[in-house]
């Protein structure tokens, strides 16, 4: 029996299975399907990590490496190359490994860090011939930066989502040419920083409000089509472009790995594809934790830090107080411009002083005020200057506030300016 | 000298190959390709028809449910993935109603047990998803879905064993005939046989013009799908149908023994093996099936694909001589995946009644199984990984295979050469990832394993490359 299973060992299992520790717990087993600690962020060799969290610029294995070096400093027992295949509603986690063998385990609380996955062609239909050279933006960032092997000399890049950006960068310091960036929103989903970084600055177009419509070549990718789009997204005939390239890369989402989640039923939100989660990242099977990618798709992994060791914090405490008392519950709701918010539920009586909460707008915004309300009062506002939906938004309701929300409290947009 | 030389190793060539593999015979079987199914075997609605479609007295209908009937206990022995879960054809107006009933008569008179006409509220409720806007339907308890690849596959390495050879890699260019047989030229080099089948698909009548005039045209006509998710898997529950019109079968909505939903196909001439996918075509598919299943999520897709049906002119298979000592088994469109048994058993026949010795092995194997981690119980799964480490090394996270199962593959009786050869195997690669996660992990298993550098790993079929070279700061 152990006090916490972490299942994922990448920044939000790291994070999560440290603070646990911090909080007192002393048995706690993190599982890693990979053969060694880090996650995503091993194949992350680009600089921009940390600079909230540590106040300085880090690569990814730099970031995972200082929380692995914390870890060891803890009794927390690691079993790498073994994948957790099942987790029951009464928490036994099943897993299975090389060396480890087929295990069930119990566990007095579970955290959930799987990490997600890349969107791929077919689940945005792009029609054409199915030749070889389609690949992940995820999947080609692994072969160059783990297996050393480039995936094509000519690239065309489909979704301006930060991997994708970070793949046109890479592709051409290895020497690859990368023609274009074809993105259907008629705004990038990735960071600005990277937008300059990784396209201006090495010449690369980037087609706003265009899609593929057409792969060719029979074995191996010889040609994309590109067509701008309408407003509703269609492709606008006569607008095609043809591309002679060996490579496409998808950047076109991520969705949370939740296939475990669903199966020990645990509620979910279909507008993040994660757990709905209260303030402590606990969903509705009490003991049960989700926290970074598994429970809403991040940009900056020190957001998945701070919001990962509030899980493993909220662990502990659970182990100590073996569960206590429902309590009042607010339904976080979204109002006019958010997509999602994170937590989507609060319990005032469990929040300490302020309560973090995460959310995304639906829209490119110039000067907004962000609301809270509840009911027919506003108990909170905030000012930013600009909102993009590809850039995850964050807000801090202290608890006096929360106090005075009834049932449900709303976040929306209201914009002062137009963008 | 060959007895047979059989061209074309999809689900037809395999079967014919499997049936000949029963006597005392020197068979081969040459495949153009790197791997077998890898032709329209690999993209096809995967059903084993009941039988009521077909005229009766055609070749279509017998063979057809004769081949389902073999195919039972077929699957079972070979271990191939097969679910009788029986299908429905629906009418959507009063218009329609005939049509079912013809198709019962037809059924009738082809022999298909158990077909029943429903009412729509009948219909909603052994299919509760269903429009509606069903007003009948007509229900046939003997349909089945089965996995095409795995079941070529299954024939096909049975055949190997019972001494069949596969030459991969073998393209036939050229057919003469020769003192007692053929001259089949490859682009291997040359070989010889008594008798020469033609399972080619979509070549047999290339096939049949090396030798002679061709009495018949195959038109290719395509047919795209969607493949979604398992989240979507339980739609129905049954392969629902609809009732033809002038625009072709209709598109149907149906399970698959992965547990997934797939959705298509239309139909539309095209030039040779083109596979490619339209938005025009899987606009018209998931509009018509809408009609059926109005609930399908079609956001859930994690594939479309197309596979091209070789249809004859003449309306019915090609199962005829060409020349002496060469049989066409061509024009094998739908429901050719179903009859499939049935059609190497009539080959083997009319091979037989023209003189070629059938005497049967002592020994015939019979019988096939591969490990499916995914399937077994824990206790089992637990004794599987403590005898061999490499069945605890999940490789594909969605459809939960092991290194050990791929391992199994390459050592099996035709080892794959591919990443989407692994797939067809194993599964890997399958799931809603497509590959995303496991594709590095199978290259660096092939590379290994085969002995080839990542570099020289295929996707599929020859020319398939992935890794174009190594990286600046690359190699040891
Ligand atoms: C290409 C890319 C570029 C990025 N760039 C930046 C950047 O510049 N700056 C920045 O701050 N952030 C960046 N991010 C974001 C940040 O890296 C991620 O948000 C963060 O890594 C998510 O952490 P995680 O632990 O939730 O998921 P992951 O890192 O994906 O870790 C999940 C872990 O769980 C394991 N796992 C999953 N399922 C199982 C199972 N069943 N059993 C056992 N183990 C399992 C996986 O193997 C994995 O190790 C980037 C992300 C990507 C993908
Ligand atoms: C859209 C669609 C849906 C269908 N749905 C169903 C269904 O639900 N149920 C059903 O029963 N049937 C169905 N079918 C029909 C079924 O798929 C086919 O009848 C069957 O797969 C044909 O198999 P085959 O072996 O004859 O041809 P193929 O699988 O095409 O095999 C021919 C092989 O010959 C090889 N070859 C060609 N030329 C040469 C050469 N010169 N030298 C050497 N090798 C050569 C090719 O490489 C190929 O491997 C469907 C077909 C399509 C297209």
């Amino acid at each position: 029996m152990y006090d916490l299973i972490v299942i994922g060992g990448g920044p939000a299992g790291l994070a999560a299975a440290c603070a646990a520790w911090e909080g007192g717990l002393r048995s706690i087993l993190i599982v890693e399907r990979d053969q060694e600690l880090g996650g995503i962020l091993n194949q992350c060799i680009h600089n921009g990590f940390g600079l909230h969290y540590f106040k300085e610029e880090l690569t990814g294995p730099e970031y995972a490496g200082r929380f692995i070096r914390m870890l060891s400093d803890t009794g927390v027992e690691v079993r790498l190359d073994t994948m957790v295949l099942e987790v029951t509603a009464d928490r036994q986690v099943h897993m299975v490994g090389k060396t480890t063998g087929y295990r069930v385990e119990q566990a007095r609380s579970i955290v959930l860090a799987m990490g997600c996955r890349e969107r791929t062609r077919g689940a945005i239909g792009i029609p054409g011939t199915r030749p070889a050279g389609v690949f992940t933006a995820g999947a080609a960032q692994r072969y160059v930066n783990m297996e050393g092997w480039m995936p094509g000399n000519r690239v065309v890049i489909l979704g301006s989502g930060d991997i994708g950006l970070i793949m046109a960068r890479r592709m051409t310091l290895e020497g690859a040419k990368v023609l274009a960036c074809v993105e259907v929103m008629p705004y990038s989903g990735g960071l600005n920083r990277n937008i300059v970084q990784c396209l201006h600055d090495y010449d690369i177009p980037l087609y706003l409000s265009h899609t593929v419509t057409d792969i060719r070549g029979k074995d191996r990718v010889e040609q994309v089509v590109v067509s701008q789009v309408d407003e509703r997204r269609n492709p606008i005939p006569g607008t095609e472009m043809v591309f002679d390239c060996d490579t496409l890369l998808l950047s076109v989402g991520l969705i949370p790995e939740n296939e475990l989640t669903r199966q020990a039923g645990v509620e979910m939100d279909r507008r993040t594809n994660g757990a709905v989660v209260y303030e402590n990242m606990e969903t509705s099977i009490p003991g049960v934790f989700a926290c970074g990618n598994v429970c809403h798709v991040h940009d900056l992994v020190d957001f998945v830090t701070a919001e990962s060791q509030r899980a493993g914090a909220a662990a502990a405490r659970y182990v100590a107080q073996n569960g206590d008392a429902p309590q009042r519950v607010l339904q976080v709701r979204n109002g006019d411009g958010v997509t999602y918010t994170v937590p989507q539920r609060i319990r005032p009586d469990r929040v300490e002083k302020r309560c973090d909460l995460f959310f995304r707008v639906n829209r490119i915004c110039g000067d907004s005020e962000i609301l809270v309300t509840s009911g027919d009062t506003q108990i909170a506002r905030f000012k930013r200057e600009h909102l993009a939906p590809g850039e995850m938004e964050n807000i801090t309701l202290p608890r006096v506030l929360l106090d005075k929300a009834r049932d449900e409290i709303t976040v929306s947009i209201r914009e002062v300016e137009q963008a | 000298m060959y007895d047979v030389i059989i061209i074309g190793c999809g689900i037809t060539g395999a079967a014919t190959a499997f049936e000949l593999s029963r006597y005392r015979l020197k068979v081969a079987v040459v495949e153009r390709e790197n791997d077998v199914a890898i032709g329209t075997t690999k993209a096809n609605s995967a059903i084993l028809h009941a039988g009521y479609d077909p005229m009766p007295g055609s070749l279509m209908a017998r063979l057809n449910v004769r081949g389902v009937e073999l195919a039972r206990t077929l699957c079972e022995k070979l271990d191939v993935p097969y679910v009788p879960c029986g299908s429905m054809v629906l009418a959507f107006s009063q218009q329609e109603k005939p049509h079912l009933e013809e198709l019962y008569r037809r059924g009738q008179a082809n022999g298909v047990p158990g077909l029943a006409l429903l009412t729509g509220d009948e219909a909603r409720e052994l299919e509760p998803n269903l429009s509606d806007a069903v007003v009948a339907a007509l229900h046939a308890p003997s349909a089945a879905i089965c996995s095409p690849w795995e079941y070529c596959l299954a024939l096909a390495e049975t055949a190997v064993r019972n001494g069949v050879q596969l030459h991969r890699n073998t393209g036939v260019t050229g057919l003469s005939p020769v003192d007692g047989g053929w001259l089949v030229n490859t682009d291997k080099g040359q070989m010889w046989a008594r008798y020469v089948v033609s399972a080619a698909g979509v070549d047999c009548q290339q096939i049949h013009e090396l030798a002679a005039p061709c009495p018949y045209t195959i038109h290719p006509a395509r047919g795209q799908y969607y493949l979604l998710d398992k989240s979507e898997g339980d739609r129905v529950g049954r392969v629902i149908f609809q009732c033809p019109n002038d625009l072709g079968k209709g598109v149907l909505v149906a399970p698959t023994v992965h547990g997934n939903l797939i959705v298509g196909p239309n139909s539309e001439p095209v030039e040779g093996e083109d596979t490619s996918t339209t938005a025009a075509g899987l606009a018209f598919v998931r509009d018509k099936a809408l009609k059926s299943v109005p609930s399908v999520q079609f956001n859930q897709s994690i594939r479309n694909f197309a596979g091209v049906r070789a249809v004859a002119d003449t309306g019915d298979f090609v199962i005829d001589w060409a020349a002496p000592g060469l049989l066409d088994l061509a024009g094998i469109c739908s429901p050719g995946l179903s009859a499939a048994p049935a059609i190497g058993e009539y080959a083997v026949e009319l091979l037989g009644a023209d003189g070629l010795a059938l005497e049967e092995k002592e020994q015939f194997i019979c019988e096939r199984h591969r490990t499916r981690f995914k399937q077994l119980p824990q206790a089992e799964r637990a004794a599987l990984v403590e005898r061999q480490t490499a069945f605890g090394r999940v490789i594909c996270r969605c459809e939960t295979v092991t290194e050990g199962e791929i391992l199994e593959a390459l050592a099996g009786p035709i080892p794959p050469c591919s990443v989407d050869g692994v797939k067809r195997r194993v599964n890997a690669g399958m799931g809603r990832c497509q590959g995303g996660f496991c594709g590095p992990r199978v290259v660096e298993i092939l590379s290994r394993e085969l002995g080839i550098s990542p570099g020289e790993v295929v996707q599929d079929q020859a020319g398939t490359w992935l890794l174009a070279r190594e990286t600046k700061g690359g190699d040891k």
